[in-house]
């Protein structure tokens, strides 16, 4: 019994550190702690961004924290305890726009705060239709779209509506647990017009016809929620196809070789980008290295380390070889005109209203 | 003669004390220095245990950032009478003017508008929408509202609005218990297709029980086995027994995967061995079968710690005696060596059973649709859809049915016959 | 077959061994009569339990058979054997109330509802507990729950008895009036019973017959006088009651008597009785209470110096330690008459004692 009792005694001790753990970050000016992913993509951020930042600022130390998946609950929380710890923190738009309606991050004045192109167009316009938030500066457009198993499959996917082919691509296929996608995903492959989608589900019909032809497919469905898994079952051979980002799939075509192919096919964009959150320490700093971090070179650098699409116009064309495989990166980019032939970019605003009942929707759905 | 008439009234000490007041000194001794020697434990507990969860009952029905952004609005509201089918009159558009302006300002409208689009999908757009114009409306009220949205001359959006108002709010315990306002405000059941906490409470108590099962039946002869070894062969049993406490969460999760997936070594063997064929593979992770089983691996040292404790107590004259004065194997097991072991198999049952209802990891890792549990969503409200008053209603309703059980589980066997080691 | 119908349990040629290298028990033969209290009486580790659990079905016999009422029994399982068995520890179910656990060999059995009642109640006031039915085991002293474990060994009315060590955890006023009660159970009730004890007092005074043990192998089976005065080894009369001990080697032999000398150069008379030849040795044993203190001179064939060297005043009796020769610790009781009670420490007397009391044993 000694052991459940130690056990539980360490599940306490852990649950009271969550809450008195965050106490403990930065004094100085020296060292500004960035709040991401982890894993390859602050890897990316580490060499694209903050070792030229230390390098011209010698007395700047920046320290990455993985606690981006547990941002939003955590900075709510921080916020209600009137502590907050977190200086700079990366989010996905849509938790930036969550975030930014409770106002617990600021709003930022893009002009000002960021640098403009090298051609002198202000942020504000390089950034353009990119900008969801007053709160978010974008920094990479990453996509969910499909990777295949080349030896698993008869015929290539072409189109999204192969995904829903069950005649034409047996087998399993993963995707998302989570809404957001995959009906509109549905809708287009049921024939509706991509331009429509959003007005379509705006109505009790369309979302009953985006569940019904979910249904088609769903069980031969494999549901994921880290984004790890699709590449894993791709390898695995536990499905012949699965949506994930694309960065992921690029590593497990390009560096791990698998014999995988993609299908951009109506990719879904999304973006992710920096957040600032109100009341946290190192404010002025934070808007240096924002400035720094975010101007056209930076962005086009990083995607040389991950095949991620920069969100600055102007950066597109700096985009040069991936920085280990010697890859030209812009055909990766799913932002390359070959891949971008059909895009959706998300309806931010009309997912956040539907996004907590079509989820419960959804699980219901999942649940029958 | 006095002195023993006085002995006999009021027993003294030998320094003349009434004998009670001085034990009852005594005892007050002992009992400050029980006290203090609990304290610690006491404050801890209090802290990390009864806090939150005065909290957690707290905010299942706290509604407070209504009243407190919509200050104006919200009194007014709760005044109008909504039975005449007839929109609010213009002094609380004039009053939501002002709330939506100061709201604005302050960054906390929108926080009423996430809190609305609980109740009804489109309140968070509606207010963001509404909180940019704001400033420039001009009276009359009702209409510069209505022009900004036409939801805000939907009776019901009001409606919504001023069963809301108050400081309290039973709205989270409806959703979590899938019932729905209707739309004259009575409660109904949600439809079929929306209802999923009922369906996932049920799953998670029949998941639950099953691993308590499979746990016990696990855990029964393998405790038995080790109780009757060596000391030496026992504890390198139960070294085998708690390995899963000691490997990393990621590495177990990848092996059940390496294991039970199917193009896994199970699936393999199976096939092998053609007890299956090759395209029957069994499905047994990403759904139920998967939870089951990988929590009925984690799981498994809770039982088997409390029962090898209680076996190891167990005579084995018991056993021979019974079958000396003539009981079958069988009989002897079942009337002898199950009853004294009973203690044994409440107190893990108990820890297995409740650790399992609150286990969320495990679930989401391996369970896929049909294997995740309520606990599952309660993480999910926690830390994605932020909707910390569904989660803390959810809470709320799983820690009542817990005691519930318990209350049960003390009327059937009896809490005081539990031994956990 | 025939000697088998006389005897009701017979060990026939039994071996055991637990490890596969030694053997606990070895080459045992034994026959016991229907009605018959034997003990077996041994020091720890001696094999006594292991014999008793080879009876009662718990251990099976490496070699030889088992026999009961005439049948061989060493394929019936244990709870086909109908044998009553008072365990060291008694074994009683905590979990039953003193009733439950007397009714339980009677329920195993499908008795009869009332009758188990009637039969319970019987057995409890046969061991003077009625009134406690309802207890549970843990309410109950040590020799109360003693005599629960008997009355459930014997509700189920078993021809067999066994118990090991049953008085063991008593104290010593408890367990002489025990051994009283169990003997006249025993008496009343014509059982067979098998007792194990490691205490020769008790053995002596309850058995119809004793079956001292060593080392697996019975030394001497006998009824409890023989055994004391006629010890056929010197294990046995080492073993039981008190016995003053000369190695020597023998000098003269004939059919009724030998002489022997021991350390110290003295001879002593005594009678052969499990003796090899001229020149082997053995072990002489003289029961204290046969030795004469200054016997008159010539009366007895042994007559030898002793110095006293401690008293024990023991109420009737004297217990006096004596060197003789390089032996320090010859024991004499002497009874508490007028003419020995002047003895005093450092005084130098005769002790004497008859050829027929000394008995010559192995070495
Ligand atoms: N279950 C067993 N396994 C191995 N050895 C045993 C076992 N039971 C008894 N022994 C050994 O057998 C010998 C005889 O034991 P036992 O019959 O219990 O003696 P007693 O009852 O006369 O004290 C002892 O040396 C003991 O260590
Ligand atoms: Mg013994």
């Amino acid at each position: 019994m000694n052991v459940s009792l130690k056990q539980s005694a360490l599940a306490l001790a852990a649950v009271a550190a969550i809450g008195i753990g965050s106490i403990s970050v930065a004094n100085a000016e020296e060292t500004l702690v960035v709040v991401s992913w982890g894993g390859a993509y602050t890897d990316s951020q580490q060499k694209a961004y903050h070792e030229p930042y230390m390098a011209m600022h010698p007395d700047v130390k920046i320290v990455n924290d993985d606690s981006s998946a547990e941002a939003v609950a955590k900075l709510r929380a921080m916020s209600e305890s009137g502590n907050v710890s977190w200086a700079l923190v990366d989010a996905v738009a849509s938790d930036a726009i969550r975030l930014c309606d409770e106002g617990l991050i600021e709003e930022i004045d893009f002009d000002k705060v960021l640098a403009p192109a090298p051609d002198g167009t202000p942020a504000s316009q390089d950034f353009g239709n990119l900008i969801v938030s007053p709160c978010f500066i974008p920094q990479i457009v990453y996509s969910t779209t499909f990777g295949y198993r080349t030896d698993l499959v008869k015929e290539p996917p072409t189109t999204i509506a192969d995904v829903f082919d069950l005649e034409k691509i047996p087998g399993k296929r993963s995707l998302e647990k989570r809404p957001i996608g995959n009906l509109e995903w549905a809708l287009i492959a049921d024939g509706v017009d991509p331009e429509k989608v959003y007005d379509v589900l705006d109505t009790e019909e369309g979302v009953d016809r985006a569940f019904a032809k979910l249904d088609t497919i769903k069980d031969q469905v494999v549901w994921w929620e880290a984004g790890a898994q699709t590449p894993q079952l791709l390898a695995d051979g536990e499905v012949v196809m699965g949506s994930t980002y694309n960065g992921r799939l690029f590593s497990v075509i390009e560096e791990e070789k698998q014999p995988v192919a993609m299908m951009w096919d109506w990719q879904v964009f999304d973006l992710d980008g920096w957040v600032v959150p109100v009341g946290g320490p190192n404010h002025d700093l934070v808007m240096d290295y924002l400035k720094f971090a975010t101007d056209t070179q930076r962005l086009a650098d990083q995607a040389k380390f991950i095949s991620y699409g920069p969100a600055r116009k102007s950066s597109a064309p700096l985009v040069g070889k991936h920085a280990s495989l010697g890859i030209e990166m812009g055909p990766h980019m799913p932002t390359a005109p070959e891949n971008a032939k059909h895009t959706l970019l998300f309806n931010y605003e009309w997912w956040a209203d539907r996004r907590d009942d079509l989820t419960e929707r959804f699980n219901a759905w999942l649940a029958q | 003669m006095t002195t023993e008439a006085a002995t006999q009234q009021v027993m003294t000490t030998a320094d003349g004390t009434p004998l009670k007041v001085s034990l009852a000194k005594a005892q007050r001794r002992l009992k400050i220095r029980a006290l203090l020697l609990v304290a610690p434990l006491l404050l801890f507990i209090l802290i990390t245990f009864f806090v939150p969860v005065f909290d957690m009952l707290f905010r299942s029905v706290e509604n407070q950032i209504v009243p407190e952004v919509l200050e104006n609005t919200a009194p007014l509201l709760l005044k109008w009478d909504d039975r005449d089918g007839e929109l609010p009159p213009e002094e609380v558009f004039a009053a939501a003017k002002e709330d939506f302006v100061k709201g604005a300002k302050a960054k906390t409208i929108l926080r009423v508008g996430s809190r609305m689009n609980y109740e009804q999908s489109g309140f968070s757009s509606l207010f963001r929408k509404t909180a940019r114009r704001a400033k420039n409306f001009e009276s009359p009220y009702k209409e510069a509202f209505i022009k900004a949205d036409r939801k805000w001359g939907d009776l019901d959006t009001w409606r919504i609005l001023k069963r809301e108002s108050g400081a309290f709010t039973i709205s989270y315990y409806l959703a979590a218990m899938d019932l729905s306002y209707g739309p004259s405000g009575d409660i109904t059941m949600k439809p079929k297709g929306e209802a999923i906490y009922l369906t996932l409470f049920w799953r998670t108590l029949k998941l639950s029980f099953l691993i308590t099962i499979l746990c016990l039946a696990l855990a029964y002869p393998i405790s038995y086995l080790m109780s009757t070894l060596p000391l030496k062969t026992s504890n390198l049993l139960m070294i085998l027994v708690l390995l899963p406490f000691w490997t990393s969460l990621l590495v177990r999760t990848t092996a059940w995967i390496a294991l039970l997936q199917q193009e896994g070594v199970i699936n393999d063997l199976l096939v092998y061995f053609g007890l299956i064929t090759d395209d029957n593979r069994l499905a047994m992770i990403h759904n139920a079968t998967g939870t089951v089983v990988a929590m009925t691996h984690i799981l498994l040292p809770f039982m088997v710690l409390p029962l090898f404790s209680v076996m190891k107590t167990i005579p084995p004259t018991y056993m021979r005696a019974a079958k000396n004065l003539g009981a079958t194997p069988t009989v002897a097991f079942i009337r002898v060596y199950f009853p004294n072991t009973v203690s044994g198999i409440g107190a893990g049952g108990i820890l297995v059973f409740i650790i399992s209802i609150g286990y969320y990891i495990t679930p989401a890792l391996v369970g896929g649709v049909d294997g995740t549990l309520i606990s599952n969503f309660i993480a999910y409200h926690m830390s994605t859809s932020l909707n910390w008053g569904l989660a803390a209603a959810l809470g709320v309703l799983l820690l009542g049915i817990v005691l519930v059980l318990y209350y049960f589980y003390d009327k059937i066997v009896g809490v005081d016959n539990m031994k956990f080691g | 077959m025939t000697e088998s119908d006389t005897a009701f349990v017979r060990f026939s040629e039994v071996q055991k061994s637990y490890d596969g290298e030694t053997l606990v028990v070895k080459n045992l033969n034994l026959d016991i009569s229907r009605g018959e209290f034997v003990t077996m009486l041994g020091p720890s580790g001696s094999g006594k339990t292991t014999c008793l659990m080879m009876l009662a079905g718990f251990e099976t016999a490496t070699h030889g058979e088992i026999y009961l009422d005439g049948q061989g029994i060493n394929k019936v399982a244990p709870h086909r054997r109908n044998i009553g068995m008072v365990f060291q520890n008694y074994a009683l179910f905590p979990h039953m109330t003193v009733s439950e656990n007397l009714a339980f060999p009677l329920e195993v059995r499908k008795q009869p509802k009332n009758e188990i009642r009637e039969r319970v109640d019987r057995a409890l006031d046969m061991v003077r507990l009625g009134g406690f039915g309802n207890r549970r085991p843990a309410q109950l002293s040590g020799g109360q729950q003693q005599r629960v474990a008997l009355a459930r060994a014997l509700v189920f009315e078993p021809k067999l008895v066994l118990l090991d060590e049953p008085l063991g955890a008593l104290d010593k006023n408890l367990r002489e009036e025990m051994q009283y009660e169990l003997k006249s159970i025993h008496d009343s009730l014509g059982l067979t019973m098998v007792f194990v004890t490691h205490d020769q007092q008790e053995a002596l005074t309850m058995s119809d017959r004793i079956a001292v043990f060593d080392d697996g192998v019975i030394q001497q089976i006998d009824s409890p006088s023989t055994l004391y005065e006629e010890p056929r080894n010197a294990f046995v009369a080492y073993f039981i009651g008190e016995n003053n001990r000369f190695v020597g080697t023998i000098k003269e032999l004939s059919d009724n008597e030998c002489s022997v000398e021991v350390d110290g150069g003295y001879i002593i008379k005594a009678k052969p009785v499990n003796v090899g030849n001229v020149g082997d040795k053995t072990t002489l044993s003289l029961r204290p209470e046969r030795v004469s203190i200054n016997p008159e001179a010539g009366s007895m064939p042994n007559m030898l110096d002793a110095k006293v060297l401690q008293l024990i005043y023991l109420g009737d009796h004297i217990r006096t330690r004596v060197a003789v020769g390089q032996n320090e610790d010859f024991v004499v009781k002497i009874p508490n008459s007028q003419e020995h009670s002047q003895l005093s420490k450092g005084q130098t007397v005769k002790v004497g004692w008859s050829s027929d009391d000394c008995r010559a044993l192995d070495a």
